[in-house]
């Protein structure tokens, strides 16, 4: 895919819907962190330096055994997108929000499936993010490690035996590694128990906070998982420490799945039901309410209720509701109102699509 | 109480605004006073300050006194000062890493605990650091072989240890 499709494309490698515990684990992500030695970090450097390093980099990730392994990566300046465009890399978890703040002398490698992306001259000169769908953090960190290790071919790291890779926050020193997943965890929040398992968490040195919404709320009941230590374990440790965790988390939402249903099957399905019938006739949606409705038929189809539907199409739908999103589909600036009311008529479009 | 604006959530800001000298009183919950702009700045800004606070502590054993402000410590290599980290929570570049040792040592073992790194090394600018790794490892493994009077597989370790130590020099 090129970038004029993957702005205007609901797909991507981490949406495709099939992957390891994928009726829980919607994605698995790994980002490393790396600076260029003799060099400012990114805030703190001149515009010719920032030109300087956005060069380097894309040296590095064009040579031949790079464009092998990340997969027909495209470099794409962020100053020749519209603000639109760099909104929907965001809803497209493909760059952060920090990315586009300012987009003067930033840019992005994009690998054709979206499965890598190398942020140049975000908080640090090289942020290379590996996504991929269900609970595939091994397989990320291996794709994401490999990719390292080429772009080294040509690239001088900032590096200390004692810190380990120097990053411009100290928050990220060391392995600058942060892996996270994207979990979908319905039931545990109906039974309230989400609260208790951020405490648990923290004890392991990670973090949890909902994915969509703003301070304790998680609209759509997604929610990510993060390691927040960075230094004194190796990436492997990590790795497998948040792999742990998820495979435990990933049972009990199961389990609890199981008991909700088995006690209360007609009261669970009029909810699922209920939004598949609200998904197809509004008129006019927010994006809370979307996101809403979309968990309660992701967990019909977790739930095995809602045959004909499957990951990939819910991924699609939160993707394709997303406020960039509507404002590309529609060509022009649109405000909230109309938002809503394009939202609610791409969702009613959408669910024709599905068999009953 | 409960929130004004949204009539929903518990009540835990408490806003006071003056305009034209007519005063209004609020009472929201954090999520509508974030909306209204009422709130104490984004989480970003908290993990900042932390680090702000952490950094101007005074070095242990230093008898400093808090109030006493210290002599600003500029990075000769790219110009950042202590007090910039302090407010932006960014260093400067990697040699700030060592310009900025001794204040950053409390900063580090909030965050990590500070036990060193354990991790992935780079090729080109790790230099030796991977080898000498592998002949500190080497090294207990041949002990532990002795140990078990594994003697065949300590030579085998032992050969290995110096064909390494030839590559350092």
């Amino acid at each position: 895919m090129s970038i004029k499709d993957t702005v205007t494309s609901a797909k991507s490698k981490w949406a495709e819907g099939t992957g390891p515990d994928i009726d829980v684990v919607i994605s698995s992500r790994i980002r490393l962190a790396r600076n260029l030695k003799d060099y400012p970090f990114p805030h703190f450097m001149s515009a010719e330096q920032a030109e300087q390093i956005l060069h380097g980099v894309r040296t590095a990730a064009m040579q031949t055994e790079a464009v092998e392994k990340i997969g027909m990566p495209e470099f794409i300046l962020l100053s020749e997108l519209t603000t639109t465009e760099r909104q929907i890399l965001v809803e497209k978890h493909l760059i952060s929000p920090h990315h586009i703040e300012n987009p003067e002398n930033r840019a992005v490698v994009l690998a054709a499936d979206e499965s890598v992306s190398i942020m140049i001259n975000e908080e640090d000169h090289l942020r290379i993010q590996c996504l991929l769908p269900g609970l595939q953090l091994e397989e990320a960190w291996n794709l994401a490690n490999e990719t390292d290790d080429i772009l080294e071919n040509t690239l001088d790291y900032s590096f200390c035996e004692k810190k380990g890779y120097l990053t411009s926050c100290p928050t990220n020193v060391g392995t600058g590694l942060r892996a996270s997943v994207m979990l979908h965890l319905p039931c545990m929040v109906m039974t309230k128990q989400v609260g208790k398992v951020v405490a648990a968490i923290a004890q392991l040195g990670l973090a949890v906070r909902g994915y969509y919404g703003e301070g304790t709320e998680a609209y759509g009941n997604i929610f990510q998982v993060s390691n927040q230590v960075t230094m004194g374990h190796t990436e492997e440790e990590i790795v497998k420490n948040l792999f742990t965790v998820t495979r435990q988390l990933a049972a009990q939402e199961r389990a609890t799945r199981e008991k909700i249903y088995k006690d209360n099957k007609h009261v669970l399905e009029d909810r699922i039901f209920r939004s598949f019938g609200v998904m197809s006739h509004s008129r006019v949606m927010t994006s809370q309410e979307a996101l809403k409705n979309i968990s309660n038929l992701r967990l019909g189809v977790e739930l095995g209720v809602l045959k004909n539907l499957n990951f990939a199409q819910i991924n699609e739908l939160i993707i394709l509701t997303r406020p960039a999103f509507l404002i590309k589909k529609a060509g022009r600036d649109l405000n909230a109102e109309e938002r809503d009311l394009l939202r609610a008529e791409i969702i009613r479009e959408k669910m024709t699509t599905i068999e009953r | 109480m409960i929130c004004e604006k949204c009539q929903k959530r518990p009540a835990t800001v408490h806003v006071t605004r003056i305009i034209n000298g007519k005063k209004t009183e609020t009472n929201l919950c954090d999520i509508c006073a974030h909306e209204e702009n009422a709130g104490f700045g984004e989480p970003k800004w908290m993990l900042h300050s932390i680090f702000a606070d952490l950094f101007n502590q005074p070095v242990p054993g230093s008898h400093a006194l808090p109030e006493k402000r210290e002599e600003t410590v500029r990075c000769e290599h790219c110009g950042f000062t202590d007090a910039q980290f302090a407010q932006v929570g960014k260093l400067g570049c990697p040699k700030c890493y060592e310009v900025f040792e001794n204040k950053l040592e409390p900063v580090l073992r909030r965050i990590h605990g500070n036990p060193g790194h354990t991790g992935k090394i780079p090729k080109r600018t790790g230099g030796t650091i991977g080898l000498r790794k592998e002949i500190e490892e080497l090294k207990l493994e041949l002990k532990a072989a002795v140990g078990r009077e594994e003697y065949e597989r300590a030579a085998e370790i032992r050969d290995k240890i110096r064909g390494l130590e030839k590559k350092l020099g």
